[in-house]
């Protein structure tokens, strides 16, 4: 126990001294909360709409204002001739061509149907079809109104109509930052986990500190937990600073048990370094050991569903995130801290986070020897 | 021609030890193999306590691979091994409590001052604080730099470093004390006063295995042996070995040695 204070108190104070390291434990969670939660956003604000209006009746004019009312959608061009559009989506200034076909009035009188046309331009798929259903709604909407409006009812309601009124549980506003925020804790916390505890003992082989130590009686456990044990303390400073700047600056709600979260931090964290350990007895140099972080930060970060939903990639792939230790912890953080979920529903990550760390830190034990 | 005469005088014939006959290593039929590469290749001696034990060889003769065997860093082929009375297979961890090592590179923490390198290196070895405190005010003292205590390793002159990573390793009163070519790279002053730290060391009884490919530093030591493509080819006091050989110092002897092989 005795060692174990010293090499603590050694690791803390070489913490201390690293200037660069310091600036990342306070910047990292700064520029990544405030940055990337406002960047990495879904919610859909400006669409560019060129508008081709061949009609030119009072009821394209009203369909085009009411467009132009919507918060989402600016028009920001009008031409009779769509080609035109079309450039104008081929250089990115806009992102939907709306093509109202000359005799579009008639038509809806007379036949009570009209055709409109809408270019979406698909090169974000998922933005398109937001952009999109957004667009069909604002029409659908016009739709009924004029509808009301001819037949002269104001209550007009068309026969059989199926109405689903809808509520969204837990993000009832749906703002993408809460949704984004969890998640990117979840990034921060493995960034400096990783490459804080890879480093520091590669560090030790570099400067041949580690050859030192191994003739001397300290036991592998003990050096490896003078390893682990700053490097959680620190990650979960940070995961505790993430979190203060996501409630002050966009107001994330945290429903959940905030010691549940840190619990999970803590077992999340062991797993981490326990991996970072590992890599770093395999490598030989700071070089090497980035590298080799560096890929399994990717892999980790692109998988786990911090921008697409895990649920949508193939069979295969969710089954190789059940090894992917971000995957768990994010599912942990966005259900605590937004749907208050306990423990009882967080189970499965439990153990897969348990599995994980075991795992790792084997590896790492196995791997680091005193002896060659 | 020697620019020191002093040490020649100091160091005394083996029998001239008290404790001569204490064996502190015992090597028998070590062979270590990387592969097909034998870098050991049989080899037999012994050192006896507080004797100063040179260990000399061309580069890649083999000699930081037998010695990091003896210090518990690396494992042996085959052959037996005892290090301070201890089975180095079976008893690692009690031959570690007993030796002190020093690399080539000096192993202390660049980062870290001289007070919290000992403190770090003490806490490890068990010494408790009080002992310390006394130890490391000598340890200043002796070494003339206690105005440096509170400064960063990395900024002190290679020499200081070498003085203090060698103080530090015998800081835990070790029985043997393994110096891997511990005056690289520094002037003929600073390896003359390196030197007094290891007689002091020696006079204390500690038995000090030095390897070095300086062979006027092979003068100073009570023994030595020389090594050649993975075997011990001399092994004697280095008077004997001039004398084995007929020539005037060291240089000649390890030149004859490699030359014969050839």
């Amino acid at each position: 126990m005795r060692t174990l204070f010293y090499v603590l108190q050694k690791e803390f104070i070489q913490v201390r001294r690293d200037k660069v390291m310091l600036r990342m434990i306070i910047m990292l969670p700064i520029v990544q909360m405030l940055v990337l939660v406002y960047a990495s956003t879904y919610d859909l604000k400006n669409v560019n709409i060129f508008l081709v209006d061949k009609d030119m009746s009072s009821t394209s004019r009203q369909l085009a204002s009411k467009i132009d009312a919507s918060p989402f959608f600016t028009i920001n061009n009008t031409s009779f001739n769509p080609e035109e559009g079309e450039n104008e989506i081929l250089n990115n200034r806009d992102d939907m061509v709306l093509v109202i076909q000359k005799g579009f009035e008639r038509d809806l009188m007379r036949e009570d149907k009209a055709k409109l046309q809408l270019l979406v331009n698909a090169i974000d798929g998922q933005s398109a079809q937001i952009g999109y259903f957004y667009a069909a709604s604002v029409i659908g909407d016009f739709n009924k109104h004029i509808i009301a409006e001819w037949k002269g009812l104001p209550d007009f309601k068309p026969p059989y109509q199926i109405n689903t009124p809808s509520r969204f549980w837990y993000n009832s506003e749906l703002e993408y930052k809460w949704y984004m925020a969890p998640g990117v804790l979840a990034l921060l916390v493995t960034l400096i986990g990783l490459n804080l505890s890879s480093t520091s003992l590669v560090k030790e082989k570099e400067q041949g500190t580690i050859e030192q130590l191994n003739v001397t009686p300290i036991k592998k456990i003990q050096f490896l937990a003078g390893k682990l044990i700053p490097f959680v303390v620190i990650a979960l400073f940070d995961l505790s600073f993430g979190l203060f700047l996501a409630r002050m600056v966009f107001n994330l709600p945290i429903v959940g048990n905030l010691g549940l979260v840190f619990s999970f931090g803590v077992l999340y964290l062991i797993g981490i370094l326990g991996l970072g350990l590992f890599v770093s007895t395999v490598a030989n140099t700071q070089q090497q050991v980035m590298f080799v972080t560096f890929f399994f930060m990717m892999i980790f970060i692109l998988m786990s569903g911090i921008f697409t939903p895990v649920e949508s990639m193939p069979q295969w792939a969710q089954l190789i995130d059940q090894a992917n230790p971000v995957y768990h912890f994010m599912r942990v953080l966005r259900m605590v801290i937004l749907k208050g979920s306990h423990f009882e529903d967080l189970i499965h990550e439990f153990v897969a986070l348990c599995i994980l760390g075991i795992t790792f830190l084997t590896l790492a034990l196995k791997r680091y020897r005193k002896t060659a | 021609m020697n620019p020191y005469p002093d040490f020649r005088q100091k160091s005394p014939p083996l029998e001239g030890l008290g404790e001569a006959n204490q064996k502190v290593i015992e090597v028998r039929d070590l062979v270590k193999k990387f592969g097909s590469f034998v870098a050991n290749d049989h080899l037999n001696f012994d050192v006896y306590k507080g004797e100063i034990f040179g260990f000399l060889g061309a580069n890649g003769a083999g000699k930081t691979t037998a010695m990091k065997i003896l210090c518990g860093l690396s494992s042996p082929t085959s052959g037996k091994v005892k290090v301070a009375g201890f089975d180095i297979y079976k008893e690692t961890e009690k031959v570690k409590r007993n030796i002190g090592y020093m690399s080539q590179k000096f192993s202390l923490y660049e980062d870290l001052t001289i007070a919290e390198n000992i403190r770090f290196y003490s806490g490890i070895y068990g010494i408790k604080p009080a002992e310390r405190k006394v130890k490391m005010e000598q340890l200043l003292k002796n070494l003339d730099i206690e105005s440096a205590r509170d400064s960063l390793i990395g900024s002190l002159p290679l020499g200081w470093k070498q003085k203090l990573a060698f103080s530090v390793a015998i800081f835990h009163d070790p029985k043997i004390v393994f110096l891997d070519e511990p005056t690289g790279g520094v002037d003929p002053i600073t390896r003359r006063k390196f030197w007094d730290l290891i007689y002091e060391a020696s006079d204390r009884g500690i038995t000090v295995f030095v390897t070095t490919h300086y062979m006027d530093e092979a003068e100073y030591c009570n023994r030595v042996s020389i090594m050649n493509e993975g075997k011990i080819e001399a092994l004697d006091t280095p008077e004997n070995l001039k004398q084995q050989y007929g020539v005037k110092n060291m240089d000649e002897v390890f030149l004859k040695i490699a030359r014969n092989k050839e």
